[in-house]
């Protein structure tokens, strides 16, 4: 070809110039643990099913949460949220209200009907379950999906254990309950009530189990000594909750004094204002600052009237008297006597100190190791008895549905492989994604949604709900409030801002990919990733 | 219950592109189809806020054009970087003549197209802040005061970069050149004065003229695709940090330029006829310490003391900027 004077190369692109090679480290996409899964203990994957919420799609969004919690119209309800206390929007403003989502998402999916997928292909293998409680039917639920028998021998009259006897209804409305309890028994899990289970090998023995998953609770009542008149009234909390659900309603009285400082105690206190006690007492020996219990139920206790008493202990029941005694922090915070003697007029007391396990079908099984009235387990669920595994409030640990769930789950995985003849090996865990990982400038304030309350004389009468649930337009709200830490979700951002056009935009759902052959390593997708998604590696050269 | 009747889409538009926004909510540069008018292979420095700004403009203007364009480029680091002979990074018709007459030349091609009565086909010139507000500001002037159909674009790095760092008549204040040494009474460049080529450009009574950052892509896409539906001359000014130049990291580009905006330092104004129209609110006001912290070139206003005075100074700048267009 003839080329103009002075001409003498053929033009052509810069693509010819591999930029790639000036560079010293490189961009690689990775996914980070956000806080929020980090922090919750039935290990729910909480940032990928708020992506599904994020664009409506709520079915795929439930389908996503169900695959580490079988119950999130329960746990939206009951769980007390570490993932909110651990959310990097509450360093921006408020956090993401996770919880009233996951509600939505189980009304949701009550309301409509969706039901578990059943199981690919049957094992064979038999599993028995002791107790119906949320870690008893956690594991039902995840040894059912993996394809597993499952017979459930449930103590008490009916399903739910510390879910329907220690959580009153007005917290957690027992249709709601029921219908997650029965999505489970649909995929074929079979449930025993009034079987309680008086020796494990024989009873495992007698139905051919290959296995079997403890999950009694803990529902015997801790006990003090208070010098009691013959005719005082007094009773445990344990009782006085149970008794809500079944034929025998407590007497309590109008006046009625409860003694602790958990949530139980307050769970007591403001069932007895329901029942139309006129007054209700905490006594509890430490200050509001020690109590146990939650602020935001002593906060909702004060709301319905609950009167509380820190810094006192019960000296002595009478008919209608009681002798308190105030108490005084020490150095170390320990409460100790003054020996300030008070009286309180009330027609009962009800003890809310604690409860012990009944560990009673345990007795002669070889191998099992008992520590300060719980069963010990290895990291692996597994009692000191091969086959024999345990969870919730029997083991050691801290005593709530979500820790529950989470145990369920773990012992299902530890069992399916127990069965198998392996040993679970959990998926390792990504590094966290930390607030300053994040670039946050790129995202809309928005304070958080308000969850509607019923009315204070409502609640101080009837057993209706207290807290109630986001409509759509609301929880499609506060899903968008998520900042999806650490996982990226397609801002476009990466392939917007990268001077060399060395990003591949692979489409919606797809993500994106790197052109190391042009990338020169500046690093700005790295800064200006709004989630930190993004993180720059050294070059091996 | 209350329902809350707000559109909230997590990001906005304040992402490149955003899942939750319908495809024309979202930018051209989120499109897979963009022109990517600058392509890969070009020599620019890593984390280029030139090479960047002018992917943006162009390709914006591309999809406003149905890639109907022409582009004239003066002589700086863009012409520099994207066409070492024989290589191009262009996908658009480019053409280079002098360091001095972008406009000129892109007055010419206007003038071409109207004589042959080609229509449809649009004009662009661009050119660093060197080829504009310095060497090749009588050519513009002109093609401003001529009102003729062009759309000037001017990539502001606030300094000759690609010749080493000297001085032009858009450097900032106390900054550090290569001609303006941070050394004796007044160290960097002489402060007080300054020529601010967009307010010169509004002088001028012309249709269109804005000024935009790498920092803002849907406000700068939204500018250049509204100046591309106007005739007449135009001239959007863009803000376009240089990590070289300004001793800023490569990866804080659109940090950098982010902070000029949210200090109130450099203000993103559109104006029709001299007449300021419209602006874009400070989101986050920071101090300009958070941007001038950011580059070498304003070190020794923190080192080895805090020039109090000097600092004070451009601080009064921004707040000026923030009072006179109405930022807050």
């Amino acid at each position: 070809m003839r080329k103009p004077f002075a001409i003498t190369l053929d033009v052509g692109s810069s693509l010819a110039n591999r930029t790639g090679t000036w560079r010293t480290e490189r961009p690689v996409y990775l996914d980070r643990l956000p806080p929020c899964n980090h922090a919750c203990p039935a290990g729910e994957n909480i940032q990928g099913w708020l992506y599904h919420a994020e664009s409506g799609d709520y079915r795929r969004a439930w389908e996503e949460l169900v695959q580490n919690n079988p119950m999130p119209a329960v746990m939206g309800r009951v769980c007390y949220h570490p993932c909110e206390s651990a959310c990097n929007r509450g360093q921006l403003d408020q956090p993401v209200s996770i919880h009233a989502v996951e509600r939505f998402l189980g009304d949701e999916a009550i309301r409509r009907g969706w039901a578990f997928p059943q199981p690919a292909s049957e094992s064979g293998k038999r599993v028995l379950i002791v107790g119906a409680g949320p870690s008893g039917l956690s594991a039902a639920y995840h040894l059912r999906r993996l394809g597993h028998a499952v017979t459930i021998h449930e103590a008490g009259p009916m399903t739910g254990g510390m879910m329907r006897f220690g959580i009153p209804k007005y917290r957690l409305p027992r249709d709601v309950l029921h219908a997650e309890v029965q999505r489970i028994v649909d995929m074929g899990v079979t449930i025993k009530l009034n079987a309680k289970v008086d020796n494990i090998l024989d009873t495992m023995r007698a139905g051919g189990f290959d296995a079997a998953f403890l999950a009694v609770g803990a529902h015997l009542a801790k006990r003090a000594y208070i010098p009691a008149g013959s005719a005082s009234r007094i009773l445990d909390a344990v009782s006085v909750l149970r008794g809500m659900e079944t034929a025998e309603r407590p007497q309590l009285g109008r006046r009625v004094v409860v003694y602790g400082g958990g949530n139980t105690a307050l769970d007591v206190a403001r069932t007895a204002k329901r029942l139309g006690a006129e007054e209700a007492i905490i006594v509890y020996r430490r200050t509001r600052e020690k109590m146990p219990a939650h602020d935001f139920e002593v906060q909702e206790a004060l709301e319905e009237g609950i009167l509380f008493k820190w810094l006192t202990t019960i000296k002595q029941a009478g008919e209608t008297t009681f002798t308190v005694e105030k108490m005084e922090l020490d150095e170390t915070g320990f409460p100790q006597p003054t020996g300030e003697l008070e009286t309180i007029e009330a027609d009962s007391l009800v003890l809310a100190l604690g409860q012990d396990v009944d560990l009673s079908l345990l007795d002669r099984v070889p191998g099992l190791v008992i520590e300060d009235g719980v069963v010990k387990v290895d990291a692996n669920m597994m009692t000191g008895h091969a086959g024999l595994f345990a969870g919730g409030d029997m083991v050691p640990s801290e005593r709530t549905v979500t820790v529950a769930v989470g145990h369920g789950k773990k012992a299902a995985r530890n069992i399916d492989a127990w069965l198998r003849g392996a040993r679970y090996a959990p998926a390792p865990k990504h590094e966290l994604a930390s607030f300053e990982l994040l670039n946050p400038w790129y995202y809309t304030d928005a304070p958080k949604s308000v969850q509607p309350m019923l009315d204070i004389l409502r609640r101080q009468s009837t057993f209706e709900e207290v807290t109630g649930g986001l409509d759509e337009g609301n929880a499609l709200f506060e899903a968008r409030r998520c900042l999806s830490c650490g996982n990226c979700f397609e801002c476009d951002n990466c392939y917007g801002v990268c001077p060399d056009n060395a990003v591949i935009k692979l489409g919606p759902g797809q993500r994106f990919e790197f052109n190391y052959e042009y990338c020169k390593g500046c690093g700005i997708c790295v800064s200006e990733c709004p989630c930190g998604a993004i993180r720059m590696e050294p070059e091996t050269i | 219950m209350t329902t809350q009747p707000v559109k909230f889409y997590q990001t906005g538009t304040f992402t490149v592109g955003n899942r939750l926004l319908d495809e024309s909510q979202r930018s051209v540069q989120a499109n897979m189809e963009r022109t990517n008018s600058l392509n890969s292979g070009h020599r620019a420095c890593q984390g280029c806020g030139e090479a960047l700004g002018a992917r943006y403009a162009i390709d914006a203007a591309m999809r406003a054009a149905g890639n109907q364009l022409v582009a004239a480029n003066a002589t700086g680091c863009l012409e520099v970087f994207s066409t070492p002979y024989p290589e191009t990074s262009w996908q658009v018709p480019w053409i280079h003549s002098l360091f001095g007459n972008a406009a000129a030349v892109a007055s010419g091609i206007a003038a071409a197209n109207r004589v042959k009565g080609r229509k449809g086909v649009q004009v662009i010139a661009q050119g660093g802040d060197g080829g504009t507000t310095d060497i090749g500001f009588g050519c513009l002037s002109g093609m401003f005061e001529r009102n003729d159909d062009v759309l000037y674009i001017c990539y502001d790095n606030e300094a000759y970069m690609n010749t080493g760092v000297q001085r032009s008549s858009a450097t900032p204040p106390a900054a550090r050149t290569a001609t303006t040494p941070a050394v004796g009474k007044r160290p960097g460049n002489v402060a007080g004065t300054g020529k601010n080529l967009p307010l010169i450009a509004m002088a001028h009574g012309i249709p269109y003229v804005a000024t935009a950052s790498v920092a803002n892509l849907h406000d700068l896409e939204a500018k250049v695709t509204r100046a591309m539906g106007i005739s007449g001359a135009r001239y959007i000014h863009i803000h376009v940090p240089c990590p070289l130049g300004w001793g800023s990291a490569p990866a804080d580009t659109i940090k950098v330029a982010r902070m000029a905006v949210e200090s109130g330092l450099f203000p993103l104004i559109e104006a029709e006829h001299g007449e300021v129209v419209d602006r874009a609110k400070i989101r986050h006001r920071v101090p300009v310490d958070e941007y001038l912290k950011l580059q070498r070139r304003f070190a020794h206003l923190f080192r080895p003391e805090r020039d109090t005075e000097r600092l004070a100074m451009i601080q009064a700048v921004a707040d000026r900027n923030i009072a006179r267009f109405g930022l807050m």
